[in-house]
């Protein structure tokens, strides 16, 4: 183990509260009925290629992505096709999801679904690429951006790196330190897979320092492959952005506005890596992911292997978790994660976690004046300047808001977090990104 | 089910709030303070009392009757206002004198701008500024440090700040050595044991509070270090070239209200760049416009005018200082 | 010079300074001098100006500024341009080039505006009816109560990207006041008890608010005669019973309107009803027929419930007639629309007298 570490500019260190780090990861029970949201991912919707009534099979197909930034929706369950139907999700608004009843746990005859590890890799790259896309791997980090598109690598551009993302650094969260320890040799297979579909040689798991026991098991998988390295961070929220990853990792800075291919980097979540391994070696699509269920109203905070379509609410009920006294229900970590409107939405691709807070903690603190203290600037990793973008984005000057470079937040909440007077920085950077996106794009099409 | 609560990430708030800011100040004041008391006695409590008072009442009363806005006064920025007037002046100052200055420090250089965060300029130095220029007699009075349970250096009742005293000796045609030596020593100053405004006399408390302040991480490390520097280094060079006319940096550092200036009000997070590059700038900028006012001026303190022009350029400083872009410099790729 | 001047002026004003002055032959020396170059400059800075203002003449069209002066001068851009010197230029340019000002209206000052400005440009102004913004939403805290807590900044464009609002309907108002901030003719505010926004009089129909609205929900309608105006008070597209979880006066797309309408001014399309204000004749005969109460009359004399009924039992008789008849009948029964809820009133004052 060499050296701790970390991305230099800015950064903050929120409370850890990694209640259920040392609770192993339990199958969650299949429900009664899943609703599986056709578009689960960032790019265009997948289309429905089944109708009401058909039976489905767990792995079947049920919605194809056609779109060049798209990605194949599996069902999770066997059953009948109830509706398909525009449905709640996590965002608050009704989008088309299919709904199953579940009957029985019959799977796809073509899916290995022995706990054997298969370690030979005989599939060659494209066949790699062609797989990834057919088995819907997302990155399961939060973003959700098709696996396999970041695989293809734009001519002109070599990649040299494959980083994997082990760092975790939303504090709550526990999914990928428990997938760590728990399927390593499999993270690490995925990661040998996804070194051949990219083409590389070297291989860098980046894991932060709050994690040794993590750290220790990978270190001692890895000795096996002389080209996968395991590289501990010193702890710093948000190292687990991809951009921050690559600096920590390697030193170099993806540029304003590039792709970490543009310095011969592909950033992949250990989650990922183990989805790749089994959709590559088992032929398994992404039908299930771990989700960490915790917070501070909830009994047992827990680790669930949980089927894509599970309502929240019943992971919420089986981890204990007190609907009383929650104030608030977020999808995600603390810092990026999404408020929810209802918890009776499904479990979907990107959700790694859920959590609830109290209802003291659920409100925000009170809004002040800005002092111009500057700390928004100083805890920014992108170097940006949240309280310059804010008055901007407040008065609508989205020309000049562009020229300050608000494309490039990465949407951290760290100058949220941190301003003492708890202005919602974030929230009109969010604004100033989508309107500024959107004068980008009629740019384009003038 | 309860209601839920939507909002947008983050849903963690670290647990810094203003008043914390504020009173993190307030007690990085507090040994020099002490200090002042230690000297000068009665007269010092008594100014400092009148001073934070007289702050407080002026913003209560502005937010209550004027702008008819949330009353704040217990956020503390107002007391900050109010200990670093008294700092400012002299321990003998009369009443009515101090309450003008407070009159002038919250009302027309913090609430005619619109309260904490707005203000252009350090209210306080505006206050002590104004003060200065109106009641020149008054203001340039210092008592003579007499200890609680010791005796002064002198007989007099009143005599000039140390700075004051040497540069009026300087001028005279004396050399460096010979005006040194009628002043206190450096250990004397370090200590606090000289002529002076309340709060600028001891160097020592004013590091303490400054370190306190740093360790807090109320204030960062760029401001004080661009302003020493530059001050060690402006000074250095003429002291290197003519010893006998130029003091040394040692001299400029601990006497009259540099430290306390490069603590507390240059620092002052309302009026001061927001990003780090330009508060260096902004130190910079500070510690050569004090040392040409020391040196060439007519005042014999700088302080307080070079950070008030300073301030004026804190808007410019914003706008032309960008912080280090992630991925501004293109690191190398092999 | 000004220092001299000053002495000058100063000397002159004491008499027994100036006769020093005379004597000194020096000081009219520089009195001579002073007097010459100012004259000097002044003459050469004319020359300078004058070339310069000759080199970078700009050739304007004098109407322009004939047609500004009658403009409201507001710059509120709802014309669609810039400010009223551009639609001013606008205005010139196109009445130069085609010999008509169609299509240009200033929606501030209205069609008095217009006629002067078409008469300055020698032309005819073609009548456009005034303008209002209308809310089409009814979404109020006791029609769709609040399911969660919005907890962010007063900003509607922010919190229709966060969710879909604390009363759940993805269609309906946010009511955080984007469209009051926009108003530049203090014509919409808050209504604190319902959370929605209201138009008042001072409306000229800019549009400011149309824009800010992130979910579309303001429209422009024809202000009507006597400002009376039928809309319907809801754009939420989905089907009836999702729509009505979140609020209870939601159209439901149900179409009943759409068969009563007389005008064919309704249209339904994606679960929601739509009254073309052009069409409409302001006949109300869509209004006691929406079950959801969706369909809003304003500025119409109240009516009991039970001649209502009645009302509306006369419409089916009257349509039973047949299409055509209606059809045809149109401007007579536009004519004759009007009187009849004075009639309304009137029973309603014998009513009340009795």
């Amino acid at each position: 183990m060499c050296a701790l570490k970390t991305f230099k500019l800015g950064g903050v260190h929120p409370p850890e509260n990694k209640h259920s780090a040392d609770r192993p990861i339990e199958v969650f029970p299949i429900p009664k009925q899943v609703v599986i949201p056709v578009n689960q991912n960032l790019g265009a919707p997948s289309s429905p290629l089944i109708k009401k009534g058909d039976m489905v099979t767990a792995g079947q197909l049920i919605a194809k992505g056609e779109a060049f930034i798209s990605s194949n929706v599996h069902s999770s369950v066997s059953g009948k096709v109830l509706k398909i139907d525009n449905m709640m999700d996590q965002t608050g608004y009704k989008r088309m999801a299919v709904v199953i009843n579940v009957e029985g746990d019959e799977w796809d005859g073509s899916i290995d679904k022995s706990d054997d590890l298969k370690e030979q890799i005989t599939l060659s790259r494209e066949e790699i690429i062609k797989k990834i896309h057919e088995m819907g791997i997302v990155g399961l980090g939060g973003a959700a951006f098709p696996s396999h598109v970041k695989l293809m690598i734009p001519e002109g551009k070599t990649a040299e790196y494959l980083l994997i993302n082990g760092v975790e650094c939303e504090p709550y969260l526990t999914a990928d330190h428990r997938l760590m320890l728990e399927k390593g040799k499999q993270i690490l297979i995925g990661a040998k897979i996804l070194m051949k579909g990219l083409g590389v040689d070297k291989a860098i798991i980046g894991i932060e320092n709050n994690k040794p026991d993590a750290i220790k098991h990978i270190t001692e998988l890895a000795k096996e492959f002389d080209d996968i390295k395991v590289q501990a961070l010193k702890v710093k929220y948000p190292q687990g952005g991809e951009k921050q990853l690559i600096k920590a990792a390697v030193k170099r800075e993806v540029p304003s506005g590039k792709l970490p291919i543009e310095v011969g980097c592909v950033v992949n979540n250990v989650g990922t890596a183990f989805a790749v391994y089994e959709a590559v070696q088992k032929n398994k699509p992404l039908i299930e992911r771990v989700v960490t269920v915790t917070g501070k109203t909830v009994k047992e905070p827990s680790n669930f292997l949980v089927r894509i379509g599970t309502p929240l609410n019943e992971l919420i009920e089986k981890s204990g978790g007190d609907k009383e006294a929650t104030g608030k229900v977020v999808s995600g970590g603390p810092m990026m994660g999404k408020a929810l409107n209802s918890v009776d939405v499904p479990v979907v691709k990107g959700t790694s976690g859920v959590l609830l807070f109290k209802e003291d903690e659920s409100v925000r603190v009170e809004m002040k004046h800005c002092i111009r203290c500057g700390r928004c600037i100083q805890v920014c990793p992108m170097g940006l300047e949240p309280v310059l973008l804010t008055q901007l984005s407040e008065r609508g000057r989205w020309e000049e808001a562009e020229q300050e470079m608000v494309m490039d937040c990465i949407e951290c909440g760290s100058c949220h977090y941190t301003c003492p007077s708890g202005r919602p920085l974030l929230d009109f950077l969010r604004l100033g990104k989508a309107k500024v996106g959107q004068l980008i794009r009629n740019r384009g099409k003038k | 089910m309860n209601m839920l609560t939507i909002s947008g990430s983050p849903h963690v708030h670290d647990d810094s709030t203003v008043k914390k800011l504020m009173y993190g100040v307030v007690i990085a004041m507090i040994p020099a303070m002490l200090v002042s008391f230690y000297f000068f006695g009665l007269g010092a409590v008594k100014v400092t009392l009148i001073a934070v008072i007289s702050c407080l009442f002026f913003e209560w009363f502005i937010q209550k009757y004027i702008l008819k806005v949330p009353v704040t006064i217990n956020d503390g920025s107002a007391l900050i206002t109010g200990i670093l007037l008294a700092f400012n002046v002299p321990s003998n100052l009369p009443v009515w004198i101090i309450i003008i200055g407070a009159f002038v420090s919250i009302a027309i250089a913090k609430m005619s701008f619109g309260g904490l965060g707005k203000n252009p300029f350090n209210p306080a130095l505006v206050g002590r500024v104004f003060l200065l220029i109106s009641f020149p007699v008054q203001m340039t009075s210092w008592p003579v440090a007499v200890p609680l349970f010791g005796e002064a250096l002198t007989d007099a009742i009143t005599g000039p700040t140390t700075l004051g005293f040497v540069k009026e000796s300087l001028k005279s045609g004396m050399t460096v050595a010979e005006a040194m030596a009628e002043a206190p020593s450096y250990m004397q100053e370090f200590l606090g044991f000289q002529g002076g405004s309340l709060g600028e006399v001891s160097a020592i408390a004013l590091i303490i509070g400054g370190l306190y302040m740093l360790f807090r991480k109320i204030i960062t490390w760029h401001i004080p270090v661009a302003y020493i520097g530059s001050v060690v280094i402006f000074t250095g060079i003429l002291w290197f070239v003519n010893p006998q006319q130029y003091l040394d940096p040692v001299f400029h550092l601990i006497t009259g209200g540099m430290l306390l200036g490069i603590f507390f009000m240059a620092t002052d997070l309302v009026t001061s760049p927001i990003n780090t590059r330009g508060m260096l700038i902004f130190g910079a900028g500070a510690g050569i416009l004090t040392i040409i006012i020391r040196i060439w001026g007519a005042y014999p303190e700088g302080v307080s005018f070079a950070i008030l022009i300073m301030n004026a350029f804190v808007p410019l400083i914003n706008r032309g200082i960008k912080p280090k872009r992630f991925g501004e410099k293109i690191v190398n790729n092999k | 010079m000004f220092l001299l001047l000053h002495t000058c002026f100063k000397q002159e004003s004491d008499g027994s300074v100036l006769t020093n002055i005379k004597e000194n032959k020096e000081v009219n020396d520089v009195l001579i001098f002073a007097v010459v170059s100012l004259s000097a400059i002044g003459v050469s800075a004319a020359v300078i100006l004058y070339v310069v203002a000759q080199k970078f003449k700009v050739i304007e069209d004098p109407r322009i500024d004939i047609v500004e002066e009658e403009l409201p001068a507001a710059n509120c851009g709802g014309c669609g341009f810039p400010g009223c010197r551009n639609f001013a230029e606008a205005l010139v340019k196109k009445a130069s080039n085609d010999n008509s000002i169609e299509g240009l209206n200033c929606p501030v000052g209205g069609s008095d505006v217009m006629s002067k400005v078409a008469g300055i440009l020698g032309l005819e102004a073609s009548e456009q009816d005034p303008l209002i913004a209308v809310i089409r939403c009814n979404g109020s805290r006791k029609n769709a109560p609040k399911k969660v807590n919005y907890n962010g900044p007063s900003s509607c464009a922010f919190a229709h990207a966060l969710s879909s609002g604390e009363n759940g309907c993805p269609y309906g108002c946010l009511g955080l006041g984007d469209c009051v901030v926009a108003c530049d003719f203090d014509a919409i505010h808050m209504d604190p008890d319902t959370a929605l926004p209201v138009v008042n009089n001072k409306c000229v129909a800019c549009g400011a608010c149309v824009v800010a609205c992130p979910r579309d929900i303001i429209e422009l309608r024809l202000k009507g005669k006597k400002e009376k105006r039928i809309f319907v008070s809801c754009i939420n597209q989905e089907k009836g019973g999702p729509a009505r979880k979140n609020c209870s006066v939601a159209c439901i797309g149900c179409g009943k309107c759409v068969q009563v309408c007389p005008f064919d001014a309704i249209t339904l399309e994606n679960n929601l009803a739509y009254i073309d204000y052009e069409k409409c004749k302001l006949c109300r005969k869509c209004v006691p027929v929406c079950p959801t109460e969706a369909i809003h009359e304003i500025n119409f004399p109240p009516k009991k419930p039970k001649p209502e009924v009645k009302a509306v039992q006369e419409v089916k008789v009257e349509k039973k007639t047949g299409d055509e008849e209606v059809k045809k009948l149109v401007p007579v029964t536009e004519k004759k629309e009007p009187p009849a809820p004075e009639t309304d009133t009137e029973k309603k004052k014998i009513k009340s007298n009795i």
